[in-house]
């Protein structure tokens, strides 16, 4: 992380850190501070535009354009490392045809940022001593999420700016421990360390270490978990420490989705709304009465420490798993979470040499595979996990909604800098809620003059899934056609509006491409 | 890199060229105090309480701006020096609200601390006392400029770590304090609130609002641990008082992230205790939740899961785990769904 400030060009793309990510944000201002040049491309004039050297305001989903435009002016003006490509790459003819076509002038119209403005923004990048580019979720949040990432690594593998330090490709993660949760197979396709459940070694492996018969074929996705409970073939669900009711697109087929649950049970710290539902409700205990470790976005393991006793009854949530699982006549036992993290040691390779004596020190940065090995500061110094780094030729593609005569204006979502996820954490802390009472929606003066409203004033906002009101914001920093709110509030449930279309590999849901109409609340 | 020895109270030390006195003396373990130096942020050597003997030269010279000369003779401790450092802190008391009987930073505040050392009471200057409202406009930080010592802390950590820029100093001498742009409120200004300018201040000039009467320093436990919001891993103390969390305090040690947190972290803490928390099972009985035990409620989740199982598979079940728990528990929910469950059907929010 401390390697962005080191950087002397960042792209940051799809990325509103200074809100979602602030102390990282902190590195790139003083990146900044130091002379680096940054480039900041979203379709919201965000903070970090305002220090930013150029800003280019794209048209929402209209990422991949402006990436090929870009990989095709490095291709057209000679600009890649040719060292970089023939020794560490392969495929190069594959994108060199596949971006022929997208010339600047091309994406300008597709992404309403000039030709000049691309072409600046490539040879800068290109011409870096150590460029690196930061993403997030507007980036992997639409139908095409997988091939924009992809179109992000091509850059850096044209241009060879990746696998030294103060470069690479860098998806900031979103949640404390999302990193970990993927990590330690909390995912429905690969065990802990990524180690596929398809592969028979892999399956063999855990199938000892367990002591049971495991299924080789990978399971559904949250969005394919509630088609599946739509249709009834899903009957019993157990969710632990997540609010899909607010946090899922379209919430209305979610709803559904929930009430045709057999038995749906949900393990947290509140009532929330998806907890409403359950048929059991589990009391969990928070972060700061148990024991644990948290991997950062930069693969960083620390220790949780546990400071109070849970509160009333609840228990932490791996003392539940182990009662649980008794109960169902599979036997666990585990003293301590550290004694879950000796059973990680062994079967994740990644976390091999990650020990509670070691992190009560300092944090250690996977892969570290034995207990000798200091961690990994960056990944792909001398190769890439694959060998060489494959170009991928991908093309743009619209959203799956575009705005239309019924639905003109596009909504994109997201979250804003005193609350977190579905609210049920920072809405119950004082501070934040008071400094923070409610959402709004950004409207750009334009539309707020067609719409006849002002500040403060009430919209109704409607999708072809749902509808909601709530009061708006006049502002700049959105442009023409484009709204933005957060889904962090209940009474402001915007989720009931976000489309469930996903990218076919990632199945990430296109959070930041709606189609809805708006209308003055009288 | 080339290196310079001094001599620092008959000790002789050999650090780094470019060195100041200030930094050579605490590599050697001796101690100079300071108000406005800060390891992190630029030195103004405004303070002057770090002031020191340096043979051959004519004053007392400020150590944190004093770089390391090869064979400089330094004394820390001398009567000029000790007399110089008393002055100094009898003018600050001069114009400082002795109330530390109900300060927030008792036993935390450097200015007490050095007036304790050096045996400095108040009463020896008596002039004109600044009198500011005390600014508690927000939710977080109270802001009591009757207590600044004017050192610039805030205003640098704000422009030098944050890059906000938020305070400024404003007007002259005597009348000098810092202040937002056009010396509004903090709930007025373009202040994020993410408390850095509170891990800094070295007095109960800007103070913590929720950690007011909570607790003195010395009866807060600190434990340090990761944060529970974004993906950036800060660390930080969890401060504790009688098994309850009463504060978030900035933790130097921290890999990641150092003093600097945001609001969620630092003053995003009491959903901990909040009375809306779940302290027992629940199971619902005719559409509404009914307490039960924790074998009750295992029990029931334990034979319904498995009732599905049998007449189902295990496709017919999923897990949701949590991108907040913990690696050792996503380790156990992955298990758990895997090897009882008997399917894949596991995922979390990684996409949302």
């Amino acid at each position: 992380m401390h390697e962005i400030a080191g950087a002397d060009f960042i792209l940051a793309i799809g990325t509103n850190t200074t809100e979602t990510h602030p102390v990282l944000s902190l590195q790139v201002r003083k990146a900044v501070k130091e002379g680096a040049k940054l480039v900041v491309a979203d379709p919201r004039r965000i903070e970090l535009a305002d220090i930013a050297e150029t800003h280019i305001q794209h048209k929402s989903g209209s990422d991949l354009a402006l990436l090929n435009a870009m990989a095709n002016v490095i291709i057209e003006e000679g600009l890649w490392n040719r060292e970089f490509v023939e020794q560490r790459t392969e495929d190069f003819e594959a994108l060199s045809q596949a971006v022929k076509d997208c010339t600047p002038e091309w994406a300008a119209e597709t992404t309403g940022v000039s030709a000049e403005t691309i072409r600046e923004t490539a040879r800068a990048y290109a011409g870096a001593e150590k460029a690196s580019i930061l993403y997030t979720m507007g980036i992997t949040q639409h139908i095409c999420g997988t091939d924009n990432v992809l179109a992000i690594a091509n850059l850096a593998l044209l241009t060879g700016q990746i696998g030294r330090e103060n470069t690479g490709v860098n998806p900031l993660r979103g949640q404390n421990n999302v990193q970990g949760a993927c990590d330690m197979g909390a995912l429905p396709n690969v065990y802990p360390g990524y180690q596929a459940v398809n592969n028979p070694d892999m399956q063999q492996k855990f199938e000892k270490a367990w002591g049971v018969e495991l299924s080789p074929k990978a399971g559904l996705v949250v969005g394919e978990m509630m088609d599946a409970a739509y249709a009834g073939t899903l009957k019993g669900l157990f969710v632990i420490g997540e609010n899909p009711l607010m946090s899922d697109p379209d919430s209305n087929h979610v709803i559904q989705a929930m009430d045709k649950i057999d038995f749906l049970v949900v393990q947290d710290l509140f009532l929330t709304e998806t907890a409403e539902k359950a048929d059991v409700i589990l009391p969990a205990a928070s972060f700061a009465e148990k024991n644990g470790t948290f991997t950062n976005t930069e693969r960083r393991v620390q220790r949780v420490r546990k400071a109070v006793e849970p509160i009333g009854d609840s228990k932490p949530d791996w003392e539940i798993l182990v009662m649980l699982s008794n109960a169902m006549g599979y036997p666990m036992q585990y003293g301590s979470p550290g004694d879950i993290m000796k059973e990680i040691n062994a079967v994740t390779p990644q976390y091999g040499g990650i020990t509670f004596e070691r992190l009560e020190k300092q944090g250690l940065q996977w892969p570290c595979p034995d207990v000798d090995h200091p961690g990994t500061k960056f990944l792909h110094k001398d190769k890439f996990a694959r060998g060489k780094g494959k170009f991928h030729a991908v093309s743009h593609v619209d959203p799956d909604e575009v705005p239309d005569e019924e639905y003109p204006y596009v909504l994109t979502t997201g979250r804003r800098l005193f609350h977190y996820h579905t609210g049920s954490m920072s809405r119950r802390a004082k501070g934040l809620a008071e400094a923070y009472p409610e959402e709004y929606l950004e409207v750009n003066p334009k539309d707020a003059l067609k719409l006849e409203v002002e500040t403060g004033g009430k919209v109704r906002v409607a999708s072809r899934r749902g509808e909601i009101e709530i009061p708006i914001r006049v502002t700049e920093r959105i442009q023409p056609g484009l709204v933005f709110a957060s889904f962090h509030f209940r009474e402001t449930w915007l989720n009931k509006l976000t489309n469930d279309a996903r990218d076919p590999i990632a199945k990430i849901p296109e959070f930041k491409v709606s189609a809805v109409k708006i209308e003055k609340v009288v | 890199m080339s290196e310079v020895t001094i001599t620092i109270d008959g000790q002789e030390v050999t650090v780094p060229a470019g060195t100041t006195v200030l930094q050579a003396a605490r590599m050697a373990g001796i101690e100079i105090p300071t108000l406005c130096h800060d390891p992190e942020l630029t030195s103004p050597g405004a303070c002057r309480l770090c002031v020191v003997e340096i043979e051959g030269m004519r004053n007392l010279p400020a150590s944190c701006v004093t770089t390391a000369g090869d064979g400089m003779v330094v004394n820390t401790i001398s009567p000029d020096v000790m007399d110089a450092r008393k002055t100094v802190i009898e003018l600050l008391l001069a114009n400082h609200p002795e109330d530390c009987l109900t300060c927030e930073r008792t036993g935390q505040c450097r200015l007490q601390e050095y007036a304790y050392h050096y045996g400095v009471r108040g009463d020896v200057f008596h002039g004109d006392r600044t009198e500011f409202p005390i600014d508690d406009s927000n939710p977080f930080i109270v802001r009591d400029l009757n207590k600044c010592i004017r050192c610039g802390k805030c205003v640098r950590v704000c422009d030098e770590v944050q890059g906000r820029s938020i305070y400024s100093f404003a007007y002259r001498g005597f009348d000098s304090i810092p202040a937002t742009a056009m010396d509004e409120s903090l709930a007025e200004s373009e202040c994020v609130f993410c408390g850095s300018c509170v891990s800094v201040c070295p007095t109960g000039a800007l103070t913590e609002k929720m950690m007011h009467g909570v607790g003195r320093s010395w009866e807060l436990e600190k434990i340090k641990t990761t944060c529970p919001y974004c993906g950036v891993g800060c660390n930080f103390d969890l401060n504790v008082k009688d098994g309850k969390v009463v504060g978030v305090t900035s933790n130097a040690e921290s890999e990641v992230n150092g003093r600097a947190l945001c609001v969620k972290g630092r003053f995003g803490y009491n959903f901990i205790d909040h009375p809306d928390r779940l302290t027992k099972p629940l199971i619902k009985k005719d559409g509404e939740f009914q307490e039960a035990t924790w074998e009750e409620a295992i029990n029931l989740v334990a034979e319904k899961f498995t009732q599905i199982k049998q007449e189902h598979g295990g496709d017919a079940l999923a897990l949701f785990s949590s991108a907040r728990c913990t690696n050792e528990e996503n380790y156990l929910a992955n298990k758990f769904c895997r090897a009882v469950l008997g399917t894949n059907n596991i995922d979390h929010c990684a996409r949302l």
